[in-house]
Formats: C-alpha cells, sequence, structure tokens
C-alpha cells in the first residue's frame, strides 16, 4: 500500500490537502492497523491527496494527560507541534477520536492550530463534495448497532457524522438503550485501556458489550480503534465471535465499495 | 403591647435573615479560597445556559418522571414564594391580607386559588419522593455514600416542605373571614369544615398559630439550606452561568507546567540561571490538587451546589461495574473537607492552621481516582452542569507530577511514550509497517 509521507511531498515540493493522522494504535496495534488502512484505500478511491507523519509522528500525549502526567503530555505536544507547523499543516484527519479531540482542542493554545476531523466527518464530507458514494447493496439489511466513542460524542458533540455514514449503507441501524449523550464508555478511555480496572463485580466492556447485545446486531459498528479493541474483547468474553463482528465504519464503507 | 406582634416579628425576620447572611458570607469565603479561574467570557451564553438548565430545568427532564415532579416542586416554591411577601408585610405592619385591597377579589382569589392547588401538588410530590428515597429500591439512593447524614439531610428537607404546605393550607382554612368570602380557597374550603364545632376565639388562635409557624419555618428552612444538601435551589444559577463553555473532551493546559516545557525545549534557556538580583526566589507552584485549596473556585461552588440526587453516579461506568469510584461521592468529599477547612479559619481567627489533613487520602483514595474512564457521563448527567472530572483530573495530576504514584502499569505507558513515541514498546521507525502489511 503506497502512503505517501509528508517528507516526500515536501521533497517534491508538493503540499497535501489533508494530514492523516494515523496514531499509535493505528500503527502499531494489529486490529487497528486494518482501520488505518481501509481507510487509506477510501482516501484512495475518493482521489484525495493526503500524507501521514510516518516516523515523524509520536503520541499525542493523550493518554499521558489523562493519566496525569501534564509535564509528559506538553512535552509531546509541543514536539508534534513544531513537526507539524514545519510543514504547514493545516488540515488533519484522524481514525482516533482521542487523537482528535487532543489535536483539535488542546494543541491550539500550546501554538497548534489546526482544522482537525474525525475520519466520519470527513468521509461525510467527500460524500457531499461528490467524490465518494457508497455502495448500498453489499451490506443491505445487516443488522448493525452504533457504539459512541466517549471522546468524539460527550466530548466534541459528533454523533451524527457516523450514524449518517451508517445509514448510508443501507443497514439496519437500531440504537442502543445509552446512546448518543447518554451512551456508555467502552472502559478504555482516561489511560485504562493501559492498565487493568480497579476491582468491582464486571468489567466495563463486558457491561457495554451486553447493551449492544441487547440489539441482537450482526456487527457493531465503532469510529474509535480502542473501543474496537474493548467491544472485541466484550464479545469474545460472551462468546459470541461467531454470530458478532466490531467493525470500524470506514472498515464497512471499504467493505460495501469492495475496496 | 398593641405593637408587640409586630416587634417580634421583626426581630424573627432580622435574626432568620441576618443569621442566614453571615453564613452566605461564610460561604463566599470558602469559595474564594479557591484558585482563580476566568469565567467572565461570553457573557451571553453564560445568560442562556443559566436560563434553559437552571431557570428552564433543561437537564431535569432528561429522566422526565423525577423531572417532571422536580418542576412541581420548583414551580411551587417559586411562585408560592409570592405568599410569603404579603406575610412579611402583614407581619411587619400589622395588616391582615394586605394584597387583597391592592389587587381586588378577583385577581387575589385567582393568585391564593393557584397557591392552595400548586401547596397541595408540591405535597404530593413530596410524598412521592420520600416514597422513593425510603421505600423504592432506587439504587442511587441506596449508595454507600447516602449513609448516615446525606440520607437524613434528604428526608428533612422533605419533612419541612410537607410541614410548610400543610401549615399554609390550615392558615387558609381557619382564617375564617377569608372562608366566608370564598375566593381563593379552593383546597382550603374543604379542611374548614374540620374547625366548624371551634369556637370562633379557638380558630382564631388556630389560624395566628399556623401563620406565625409557617413563617417562622420558611425562616428556619432558608437557614437550614447552609447545612444542607438542599443549597442548589440558591447556586443552581451562579453554577450554571459559571460553568465550563469548551468541548467537554478539552482538559485544561496547565500554565505552569507550560512554562517549564518551554524553558527545558528553549536551547537558548541558562540552566544555571539564578533569580535576578533583589526578586524573592518564588515557591515553584504545587502542581495539580491534593486539597481544596488548591482547586479552583469553580470547582468548590460545584461541591456547595451538589445536592446529591446521584444521576453522575447512575451513569458512570465505573460506579455501574462496581467499582469504588462514586463522582457523587467525589462532589460530597470536596464540600466536607471543604466545610472542615473553613471551620479551622473560624476557629483560628481567619488563618488556616494545618490539621494534618487532605482531600486526598482522608476523604478520596487514589483507587476512585484510577478507576475513572475521563468518559464525561457524570458532566453530562449533571442537572446543574457540576463538574465532578476535573477534580478528578487535578488529583490524578497531583498523584502522578508531585508523588509520580501512578499504577504501575501508566508508568510503563508513560516511559514508552518518553522513549518511543507511544503508550506500547514499539519502535518510533516501525511507525509505517501497517501500510507493507495486509
Amino acid at each position: 500500500m503506497n502512503v505517501p509521507t509528508m517528507a516526500d511531498m515536501m521533497a517534491q515540493g508538493k503540499q497535501p490537502e489533508v494530514l492523516f493522522w494515523v496514531g499509535a494504535a493505528g500503527s502499531y496495534d494489529d486490529r487497528a492497523k486494518k482501520i488505518s488502512r481501509a481507510f487509506v484505500k477510501i482516501l484512495v478511491h475518493s482521489n484525495v491527496n493526503f500524507a501521514v507523519l510516518g516516523t515523524e509522528e509520536s503520541s499525542t500525549g493523550d493518554a499521558a494527560k489523562r493519566a496525569g502526567n501534564e509535564f509528559l503530555f506538553q512535552m509531546q505536544a509541543m514536539m508534534n507541534i513544531e513537526v507539524l507547523n514545519g510543514y504547514e499543516v493545516k488540515k488533519i484527519v484522524t481514525c482516533d477520536p482521542h487523537s482528535f479531540n487532543t489535536l483539535k482542542n488542546e494543541y491550539s493554545s500550546l501554538g497548534g492550530k489546526y482544522e482537525v476531523f474525525h475520519h466520519t466527518q470527513f468521509i461525510q464530507n467527500l460524500i457531499s463534495e461528490g467524490r465518494l458514494k457508497i455502495d448500498d447493496t453489499v451490506l443491505k439489511g445487516k443488522r448493525v448497532t452504533f457504539h459512541d466513542p466517549c471522546y468524539l460524542g460527550r466530548a466534541n458533540d459528533v454523533y451524527e457524522s457516523p450514524r449518517d455514514l451508517i445509514k448510508r449503507l443501507g443497514v439496519n441501524l437500531t440504537e442502543m438503550k445509552r446512546n448518543k449523550s447518554s451512551a456508555l464508555c467502552c472502559g478504555a478511555g482516561g489511560a485504562q485501556m493501559f492498565k487493568d480496572a480497579e476491582k468491582g463485580d464486571k468489567e466495563i466492556n463486558v457491561l457495554r458489550t451486553e447493551d449492544a447485545l441487547e440489539t441482537n446486531p450482526e456487527i457493531i459498528a465503532t469510529g474509535c480503534p480502542y473501543c474496537n479493541t474493548m467491544m472485541t474483547d466484550g464479545i469474545k468474553f460472551k462468546e459470541k465471535e461467531a454470530e458478532v463482528v466490531v467493525k470500524d465504519i470506514a472498515e464497512l464503507i471499504a467493505e460495501a465499495n469492495n475496496l | 403591647m398593641h405593637y408587640l406582634p409586630n416587634i417580634v416579628f421583626a426581630l424573627a425576620l432580622a435574626v432568620g435573615i441576618g443569621f442566614f447572611a453571615m453564613n452566605i458570607r461564610k460561604l463566599f469565603r470558602n469559595i474564594k479560597l479557591g484558585k482563580n479561574v476566568n469565567r467572565t467570557d461570553k457573557k451571553s451564553e453564560r445568560i442562556k445556559n443559566m436560563l434553559m438548565i437552571a431557570l428552564g430545568q433543561s437537564k431535569m427532564v432528561k429522566r422526565p418522571f423525577s423531572g417532571f415532579l422536580h418542576i412541581i416542586v420548583y414551580v411551587g416554591f417559586i411562585i408560592i414564594n409570592i405568599e410569603v411577601l404579603e406575610i412579611i408585610i402583614d407581619g411587619l405592619f400589622g395588616t391582615h391580607r394586605v394584597f387583597l385591597g391592592f389587587l381586588g377579589n378577583a385577581l387575589y382569589g385567582f393568585l391564593i386559588a393557584t397557591f392552595e392547588i400548586l401547596a397541595v401538588l408540591v405535597f404530593v410530590v413530596v410524598t412521592i419522593f420520600w416514597t422513593r428515597r425510603n421505600l423504592s429500591n432506587i439504587k442511587r439512593f441506596l449508595s454507600k455514600e447516602m449513609k448516615g447524614w446525606p440520607k437524613r439531610d434528604g428526608n428533612i428537607i422533605l419533612y419541612f416542605e410537607m410541614v410548610i404546605m400543610t401549615l399554609f393550607l390550615i392558615m387558609n382554612a381557619s382564617d375564617t373571614v377569608f372562608q366566608q368570602a370564598g375566593i381563593g380557597n379552593p383546597i382550603s374550603q374543604f379542611i374548614a369544615p374540620f374547625f366548624d364545632g371551634f369556637s370562633l376565639a379557638s380558630i382564631h388562635t388556630i389560624e395566628r398559630t399556623a401563620w406565625w409557624f409557617h413563617i417562622l419555618g420558611i425562616l428556619v428552612f432558608l437557614n437550614y439550606l447552609f447545612y444542607s444538601k438542599h443549597l442548589h435551589i440558591l447556586l443552581a444559577f451562579p453554577n450554571t452561568y459559571f460553568a465550563n463553555l469548551n468541548p467537554k473532551g478539552q482538559f485544561n493546559n496547565l500554565e505552569s507546567v507550560t512554562n517549564e516545557v518551554k524553558l527545558m525545549m528553549d536551547p537558548d534557556a541558562d540552566p544555571y540561571a539564578m533569580p535576578a538580583e533583589g526578586t524573592e526566589e518564588a515557591v515553584p507552584e504545587k502542581f495539580g490538587a491534593s486539597d481544596v485549596a488548591d482547586l479552583n473556585w469553580v470547582q468548590l461552588l460545584n461541591a456547595y451546589t451538589c445536592t446529591e440526587c446521584g444521576r453522575c453516579t447512575s451513569s458512570c461506568p465505573a460506579s455501574l461495574t462496581g467499582k469504588e469510584l462514586s463522582p457523587r461521592k467525589i462532589m460530597m468529599d470536596t464540600r466536607d473537607r471543604l466545610e472542615e477547612v473553613g471551620r479551622n479559619i473560624d476557629a483560628n481567627k481567619g488563618t488556616f492552621v494545618d490539621d494534618g489533613k487532605q482531600l486526598l487520602n482522608d476523604y478520596i483514595t487514589p483507587e476512585e481516582l484510577w478507576a475513572c474512564t475521563s468518559c464525561n457521563a457524570c458532566v453530562e448527567e449533571c442537572p446543574v452542569n457540576i463538574d465532578p472530572l476535573s477534580i478528578i483530573m487535578d488529583m490524578r495530576r497531583y498523584l502522578v507530577m508531585e508523588e509520580s504514584a501512578a499504577p504501575q502499569e501508566l508508568n510503563s505507558m508513560m516511559t514508552n511514550i518518553e522513549n518511543n513515541g507511544a503508550p506500547w514498546q514499539y519502535s518510533q521507525q516501525d511507525r509505517l509497517n501497517w501500510t507493507k502489511e495486509e
């Protein structure tokens, strides 16, 4: 898969229309890498002139900040801002709501002002600009439920972009009882992804998976690599792997359009 | 002697309001112990929030049943208070139902009739609330932090409201002249027959007694607010006005840290620089919060505003899965500690004397703090825009930056970010490997 880097672009004297911020999960996590590739296929298919930072990308510092390490966060932020501003980046898209939130909200007061999109917003724009058309026949009638990532939903009030895309797939979308602003967290946020949970009587991802299973879905759609991991683990715990799959919206679109 | 009741009334009013004012000053002083945070921008948006959320109860009705019932009590409370104005004038000047003369039979009758109907509605709703708190199995009222005083406090408030509403109706029912006029007594006319066999003098005594206990009850209730969770009826307004307006996912960037990080990254900075001659060497600012004075004043206002409804806790993923964390408890602990600090200041002639305690550990444990997923469900749920998450984050910052007391796995995660720019142990050189796989 050919993915241009900002350094390549600069060497050719070109400026891409958007930077794809891959994020740590999207770069290293085997499950999340598939989401990155699916999104790149959509970008290529839509003739988007994009680039990634590649080896120049580093952690946004989101997890460090939520763990309480403001020093490490600001160090990461300033390093990244230096790189981004060096390439005169104006527009960023990412599949990770945590990177989306941090880049959009927390970098600006440190000198990094960018127009930042979650990939569901960006894809929505591609559709309204006529650059992409989603095939609504391949997944037609599939039972789908959508899990709102906290850092996309409550944190940034983005509820409709992912739902709009799901509806365009021609699927049957059923909401969970807790959805949109009252959605339950998957359990990964606030740096929980990187530690065991405190003592309790249940894992959060299992509770959220039960919410999803109540809708009797064939597909649990998400828009976050960490939610994806948590829900996938929840499905395994519930021994439902044979009936239910967890997919990112980008993957569903790539599948529908046979990319 | 003729003026004795008026004098007693004026005294009661002065003591009741004076004592309340004194306590409110104490409340302001305690809130001002918090750090400064600027919440004076975007005035129109703030006023809109206050009108929608506090006055308009827009977030209360997210849970329709309790929200609707709450609106009845709330509207009743505000409207019935018009009657208190009349009672105060009557009490001070020895008049009786002074508004009747001003407003005329029709309007006055309409007003009092409205009050009477609202009083009954409030009574009924308060009884439902009492049942929900004491007899129904509603989880958020049964949590650990609701045992003892918080539960009693909730019930006392409901009893106050029942008694005050009852006294208002008895007062009207035993007012023979008012009953004979037959205006504005849609409810009390059914209570009046109860006094039929009584002599005129004893009915009058009952009327006066109900009248006095009603207004004294209101004054006592006013003063009870300061000691109870019920302060929200006043503080909901400033609390929604001063609430955070940024996207909920945006956490503040600590300025003290920015300065240090800039210095660290500045190639021209002199690492051995001494403070300029004559300037006091500033004590470095504490990072994060371990006690109430490290929080900002809006967070402290939040703590006083919380009425312990528990909607936050009932939507918190950690609470729902049996973890120690309860966002409501975070707010209750913050207020308890703030009041303890306030009493300390009172006892020590205006200065705080170290009592060897702090909010961290003595009230809120690290286990609670580390259970938070920062999902913002508590912030979203709060009907008056309290932000428990910001307190949790400030306390985590203290744990990590001042005490290096993060859980081991988080330390590994942070070491990885420091060394290879990712929370996992992968080389930054492998950042593009995903493009080469399928």
